[in-house]
């Protein structure tokens, strides 16, 4: 292990409910909870205020409802987080070349690589710089954490949040992992910590004590053996710059479960050709399909069928998992529905058939306006203005839709520069609101925020899970 | 039943036979080979509902029977045995088999039980079992070989007059052949799709006899089989369901190149640079006037690059393709000299052979082979 904290963690405070907050001024120093919005979302994160309440991600919306009524509940708009996340980890670019993105908001920079850093001063220097840096570029916080390993830059920038930055100097880390509980330990989670708790171990200090032998025995032999090294503040893993992408998939859950059929084959197809486009827009094709359904009472299935040659052809795809489908029940109805792709390669086998048939349809068939989470929705209106989300309106300029229904929609007009704006409602079909691309959060920054989307982004009730092997940089495996 | 035959045409029969013995009998009867002895032949057969096999053998018969014995044990015995004249004979439920100073006694399986073999469908005419092997050997590799589409195991049997065309596909490549053969009816049409893998284990194990006779049911009895026959060997097949997908629109006309190339150096070329290509990844052929460039591997690992005299007439073209669907083509033509004709990098070329550098190509095999797409 490195003899200097060189390693750094940055993880964006709150970053989407912080972007929401930074183009929303009516919304700053207020509990904001971005998520789904649909009877079956989870949040995806929630501003710092929100969290008073007791609101955390990954919390079934209702519950977050419940607990923080008041505050202003948002549909993603992942095109802006996206592009938001693109000026940060330019940034991070710009210190070292070693740059390990883990989701759009959480990075481990190697500054040694980068030579941005080589001892406890430089590294703090460098990490005040970013912090500062990311402030003016993005007007967002982010914490930074600074360590001699991947593990400790993490935890370090746990104990930095907000807008800290914590660095742990070489050589004092067993002291400071020791009073910590074992759950500070990635890898430790519910269950692996009750396990640890009844055997008497609750906190790190208290593994280190109790030997790798006894882990062993608890654990098994993979996770004892690790444990036990993390334990000790050893971890050996670089950063990896670009970590491939091993699949690709997406996958809804659905408001209420489709019972239907053949519903439920017309749901798989557009997942398949979602599933496509995420393949082709990044270069890649794959060799096995995957199809997953999780059932009424939860029960998940996966079934894959491998193809003789890598393919990116919708057809194929769409062909494939409908096999997969016929072998499987869904007489109870379905919840969830996804399909991936795995078995990737840059290259693609042509197919004869798909060919002859695609000389019809070349492109995945485009993906129509309604998407399966909203397709119950009461009136199509609320479709057309997801809350949270930007609109123009003729005279009065940018806004964001605060709340729809009832055929009105109801629009605050303020833009990330202006005060807190006003409030108005229009009819839904008022036909001088139309939808808008997000604004920029800072003003005078060079490209990124502004880029044009292409209109309110459509959204399943949960998050997709958009890529199974991180990164989301355009890596391939070869198989 | 007492007989007695020899050694190795036993040898021979039975193992024949033997093979389309189920691995795991739906029923125990389905284990056993039927020995039937009458008229001053032997005949053994099998059967596991989808594939039936009889062979008749000359044997010296002194009392004729039948009786039904375990089919591995007796394959197992007979290639063991001495090159000695082979005695068997049956007493009550037990078989016995003498050979020189060998003796086994085996369990016979209740002959009653065993199911009737199917009728062999009327004969429909006749084809050398050379030409018949060879074109199966050529178009069954191109079959499909996972269950996900069942028709796409089978090999399409064509019958148009005298004419037979035999096709297969997976998807990624399309061989079609066609022959001449003798029919009874000189204006029979039929088509019949038979599963490529046993297809291909009766060809090759009728090629000893001159003719071989296909036997394709029209309609009414013996409907969904086919059988062959030739050295006194007769197999019957169930069909598959189904049909392959119309071809003739996807063997394109028009070509914007041509390539003719001598095989074996373009095979031996292929097989080189395909060395890096792992888990078959393509192989890039870049043609250009006078040369063709082979190219397998990438940055990250290794690569190989080749030099092979080409002729082509055209415009230059780049593509790529699995070296093993491209090698399975080339050796399939069976012919010196190999030539491609494509349209464009992502559209199917068609490869067929030539006898000569200058002669015209055989049109009687055709290999359609889809290329590789190589993203960035």
């Amino acid at each position: 292990m490195r003899t200097a904290p060189t390693i750094l963690h940055l993880d964006m405070d709150a970053f989407f409910a912080s972007v929401e907050q930074a183009s929303k001024p009516s919304l700053r120093g207020k509990a904001v909870v971005v998520g789904g919005l649909g009877p079956r979302g989870v949040v995806a994160t929630c501003s710092y205020e929100a969290r008073v309440f007791g609101v955390h991600s990954a919390m079934p919306m209702g519950q977050a409802r419940r607990l923080a009524p008041h505050a202003a509940y948002l549909v993603p708009r992942f095109e802006l987080y996206r592009s938001i996340s693109e000026q940060v980890m330019r940034l991070l670019r710009e210190l070292s070349p070693l740059v390990e993105p883990l989701s759009l908001d959480e990075a481990f920079v190697d500054l040694d690589a980068g030579g941005a850093a080589r001892d406890a001063e430089t590294a703090r220097l460098a990490g005040t710089k970013l912090r500062t840096d990311i402030r003016t570029v993005t007007g967002l916080t982010g914490s930074v954490g600074l360590a001699a390993s991947k593990m400790l830059a993490k935890i370090a920038s746990e104990a930095a949040k907000p807008d800290g930055l914590v660095l742990i100097p070489p050589g004092t880390e067993r002291a400071m992992l020791e009073p910590m509980t074992v759950r500070t330990l990635p890898g430790v989670g519910p269950a692996t910590g009750d396990h640890l708790r009844r055997a008497g171990i609750t906190t790190v200090g208290e593994i280190a004590e109790a030997g790798e032998d006894e882990l062993v025995r608890l654990l098994g032999k993979a996770h004892g053996h690790a444990l036990y090294a993390m334990a000790l503040a050893r971890d050996e893993r670089p950063v990896v710059a670009e970590r491939e992408t091993k699949s690709v998939s997406v996958e809804d859950t659905y408001d209420v479960d489709i019972h239907d059929r053949v519903r439920v084959g017309v749901e798989v197809g557009r997942l398949a050709d979602r599933c496509v486009r995420r393949l082709r827009a990044s270069g890649l094709s794959g060799r096995t399909i995957v199809l997953k359904v999780r059932r009424y009472d939860f029960s998940t299935l996966t079934r894959s069928e491998t193809l003789r040659g890598p393919t990116d052809d919708p057809a194929v795809v769409r062909e494939a998992a409908a096999r997969l489908l016929d072998s499987v029940d869904t007489t109870g109805g379905v919840r969830l529905l996804g399909v991936g792709v795995s078995g990737l390669a840059d290259y693609t086998q042509e197919d004869l058939f798909a060919q002859a048939a695609g000389d019809r349809a070349e492109e995945p068939a485009e993906e129509p306006g309604t998407e399966p989470a909203e397709a119950h929705s009461p009136s199509p209106a609320e479709r057309r203005w997801p809350s949270g989300h930007d609109v123009r309106h003729t005279e009065l300029g940018h806004g964001w839709v605060q709340g729809s229904g009832l055929g009105r929609v109801t629009v605050r007009f303020e833009t990330p520069y202006s005060g807190v704006g006003r409030v108005r409602t229009f009819l839904v079909d008022d036909p001088e609101l139309t939808p808008a691309d997000p604004l920029p959060l800072v003003a005078d920054t060079e490209g990124g925020a502004g880029q044009p989307s292409s209109g309110p982004l459509p959204l399943p009730a949960s998050l997709p899970k958009s890529w199974s092997g991180g990164g989301g940089a355009a890596a391939t495996s070869r198989p | 039943m007492k007989i007695r035959v020899e050694r190795d045409v036993l040898a021979e029969a039975v193992a024949w036979a033997a093979r389309s013995l189920p691995a795991r009998p739906p029923a125990p009867v389905l284990a056993g080979l039927l020995l039937k002895a009458e008229e001053g032949q032997l005949s053994l057969s099998s059967f596991d509902y989808e594939v039936s096999a009889r062979v008749s053998v000359e044997a010296e018969i002194e009392e004729e029977g039948t009786v039904l014995v375990s089919g591995r044990l007796l394959a197992d015995i007979s290639r063991a045995l001495p090159n000695r004249p082979v005695e068997i004979s049956t007493d009550g439920v037990r078989a016995t088999v003498v050979c020189g100073s060998s003796r086994f006694t085996l369990h016979t399986l209740p002959v009653e039980e065993y199911p009737a073999l199917p009728q062999m469908p009327e004969a429909t005419g006749t084809v050398p079992g050379e030409v018949f092997a060879s074109a199966v050997q050529q178009v069954a590799i191109a079959a499909g070989r996972d269950d996900t589409l069942p028709v796409l195991t089978g090999v399409r049997i064509e019958i148009e007059g005298d004419s037979v065309t035999l096709a297969s596909t997976d998807r990624y490549r399309f061989a079609v052949r066609e022959f001449l053969w003798k029919p009874e009816n000189p204006d029979i049409s039929a088509v019949a799709l038979v599963p490529a893998k046993t297809l291909q284990d009766t060809a090759k194990a009728l090629t000893s006899g001159d003719q071989v006779i296909l036997a394709l049911s029209g309609s009414g009895a013996g409907e969904g089989l086919i059988g062959f026959e030739g050295a006194g060997r007769r197999t019957t097949t169930r069909l598959l369901e189904g049909d392959l997908p119309k071809y003739k629109t996807l063997f394109p006309t028009e070509f914007n190149s041509v390539a003719v190339i001598e095989t074996a150096p373009f095979v031996e070329a292929v097989k080189r640079v395909a060395l890096v290509a792992e888990r078959n990844t393509p192989v890039r052929l870049s043609f250009e006037q006078g040369v063709l460039i082979l190219e397998a591997g990438s940055s990250d690992d290794a690569q190989a690059v080749e030099r092979v005299d080409a002729q082509l007439e055209g415009d230059d073209i780049s593509i790529a393709f699995n070296p093993t669907f491209l090698l399975d083509g080339l050796s399939a033509i069976d012919s010196p000299v190999a030539q491609l004709s494509f349209t464009t990098s992502t559209k199917p070329a068609l490869l067929s052979g030539r006898p000569a550098v200058d002669a015209e190509a055989d049109e009687a095999y055709k290999y359609l082979i889809m290329p590789v797409r190589l993203s960035g």
